[in-house]
């Protein structure tokens, strides 16, 4: 039996970025790269569905998540002191695989770099880091250990590259590129990629129940309709279908 | 004592997990012990294996959530081979919920489930997502009573027909239903309902309207409960927006013999086994020895 939804006690809850917030729980937490926790940080019916969040770290039985202000959930976790708790369901889906060896390169694309950090953390040589964001760049400084190289692009160029994180990326001089982002930016990525290294997708989704009943967070694949809180959130960029 | 006798299947307390919000149980099997429902709606079939809707399939709304999954399914047969096996070795009651698109892929999908020895077939004319999810039987009583009459002829198992809240009147198609020969009723399925992104000016989902549930239509859906249990003398099984074993009370005093848990599953994998703890206790604390003594006492 896994555990159903239970408390996190929030350590910190911080503002790093306009609108990006890094959030410790404790609570003895486990769990891979790649994978998410639903969360839930209010009592009553409404907000109805609880967010999914992918891990950014886990040490010590201390859970990082990253997550951005979007709706009235994350407004309400947003809102949270230290010394709240979080109703938390996990870990869930299946993470990366076969991470070690050969050259690395990792890309996000705004809220999408939180994965890629435990990622980096738990791989055993250091990867290079591409990271996208429309304005204020965040979250880079948490790399700096495990990467031997960053480059940022911003859309606006406050910050880096003035435009879009792929046009930096060549992608035949790594083995294995993994990304995760918003879907046109990893749509692209899928495009520069083919036919010259592999590319791993950490994909995002509506979902309603992150356990695989509601199949309401599905993308199209090569074999039919997969879930992406089930069968993902990690897919290999070949399995996914962008358009028809 | 929980139990409940419908239609002559014995469950051994009210509380079913509802059509296409549990699965084939596989999920909630890791967070409990699913032999402890009553019973299980089976992810809605249809004859033929359906991939489901593209584009945007969950939207949440205040206190409720749309959904327009599109019958994603394995099909009658995939279901009898790969998903009956599992569940048939639970010790709770199978529903095997079928829908279709036309009388004749109804008819033959339950042909099939007649073959086997599933205890219960759940007639879906009610999923608004697909054209041929049956919703167009469930808005007027001819053609549900076509289809009803169609499915009577060739299945001897108990048949409950579960029913649209968007029916043109409920109570006239629950009669229709049951004249057609439903042994019992199922209501209500989701409410045909339409939210719109106001950045890209479009609707949110492909098929612009989808179906709505949560505890947002509860009251809506106790009130067609009870109406069509005053109006019928067949069994009633109670949905809409149940989050707690209050709700499950309130759809059993409103006159339902069976009630399913739907979108709370989505909430807490195991809210089913807090719903069925709570009515054991709440039928402790006020001396009742079987459900039947509150069931419909509101309008005796």
């Amino acid at each position: 039996m896994k555990d159903s939804y239970r408390d996190g006690i929030i350590i910190l809850n911080e503002e790093v970025a306009r609108g990006i917030f890094k959030l410790v729980l404790d609570g003895n937490f486990t769990g891979e790269p790649g994978q998410f926790y639903m969360l839930r940080g209010w009592n009553g019916l409404d907000p109805f569905l609880p967010r999914p969040i992918s891990i950014a770290d886990v040490e010590d039985g201390r859970l990082t998540l990253l997550y951005e202000v979007r709706g009235k959930g994350t407004h309400i976790i947003s809102r949270l002191s230290v010394g709240d708790s979080l109703s938390v369901l996990g870990p869930l889906g299946n993470g990366f695989e076969n991470l070690h060896g050969g050259r690395l390169a990792l890309v996000s694309g705004g809220i999408g770099i939180a994965p890629l950090l435990y990622l980096a953390k738990r791989r055993e040589s250091k990867v290079d880091l591409y990271s996208g964001f429309r304005s204020e760049p965040y979250f880079l400084d948490e790399f700096k250990p495990f990467v031997d190289e960053i480059r940022v692009s911003t859309e606006d160029g406050s910050f880096g590259h003035e435009g879009f994180v792929t046009e930096l990326l060549s992608p035949e001089t790594y083995d294995l590129v993994v990304s995760c982002g918003p879907m046109p930016m990893m749509e692209a990525l899928a495009d520069q990629c083919r036919d010259k290294t592999e590319l791993m997708l950490s994909m995002e989704s509506h979902m309603a129940c992150g356990i695989g009943a509601c199949l309401g967070c599905t993308v199209q694949t090569i074999r039919g309709m997969e879930r992406v809180c089930k069968e993902g959130p990690v897919f290999n960029s070949r399995e996914v279908i962008f358009h028809d | 004592m929980t139990r409940v006798d419908f239609c002559g299947v014995e469950f051994k307390n009210p509380v079913v997990a509802a059509s296409g919000t549990f699965g084939f149980g596989r999920e909630f099997q890791d967070y409990f012990d699913i032999s402890r429902l009553g019973g299980i709606s089976s992810k809605g079939l249809t004859l033929n294996r359906k991939e489901g809707n593209k584009g945007r399939r969950i939207h949440e709304t205040a206190a409720g959530m749309m959904n327009s999954i599109g019958l994603q399914n394995p099909g009658v047969e995939g279901f009898i081979k790969d998903e009956w096996p599992f569940m048939k070795d639970l010790d709770t009651v199978t529903m095997a919920n079928l829908g279709g698109g036309t009388v004749e892929e109804y008819v033959e999908g339950a042909r099939l489930l007649e073959k086997t020895d599933l205890p219960i077939i759940e007639l879906n004319i009610s999923c608004p997502n697909v054209k041929e999810g049956g919703m167009a039987f469930g808005i007027q009583c001819t053609p549900a009573s076509i289809v009803v009459e169609a499915v009577r002829a060739v299945t001897n198992k108990p048949l409950v027909v579960k029913l649209s809240p968007n029916a043109e009147n409920i109570v006239e198609m629950a009669l229709a239903c049951v004249e057609a020969g439903a042994d019992a009723l199922s209501l209500v399925n989701t409410f045909n309902a339409l939210a719109i992104d106001i950045r890209t000016r479009r609707p949110v989902f492909n098929n612009i309207t989808a179906g709505l549930s949560g505890p947002a239509i509860k009251p809506i859906a106790l009130r067609m409960v009870y109406e069509v249990s005053q109006a019928v003398d067949v069994p009633i099984i109670g949905i809409g927006g149940i989050m707690s074993w209050e709700d499950a009370i309130e759809y059993i005093m409103a006159g339902a013999s069976l009630v399913q848990v739907g979108s709370a599953n989505f909430r807490k994998p195991d809210i089913c086994l807090d719903i069925i703890m709570g009515i054991e206790k709440y039928m402790d604390s006020e001396g009742l020895e079987d459900l039947e003594e509150i069931r419909g006492i509101i309008g005796r």
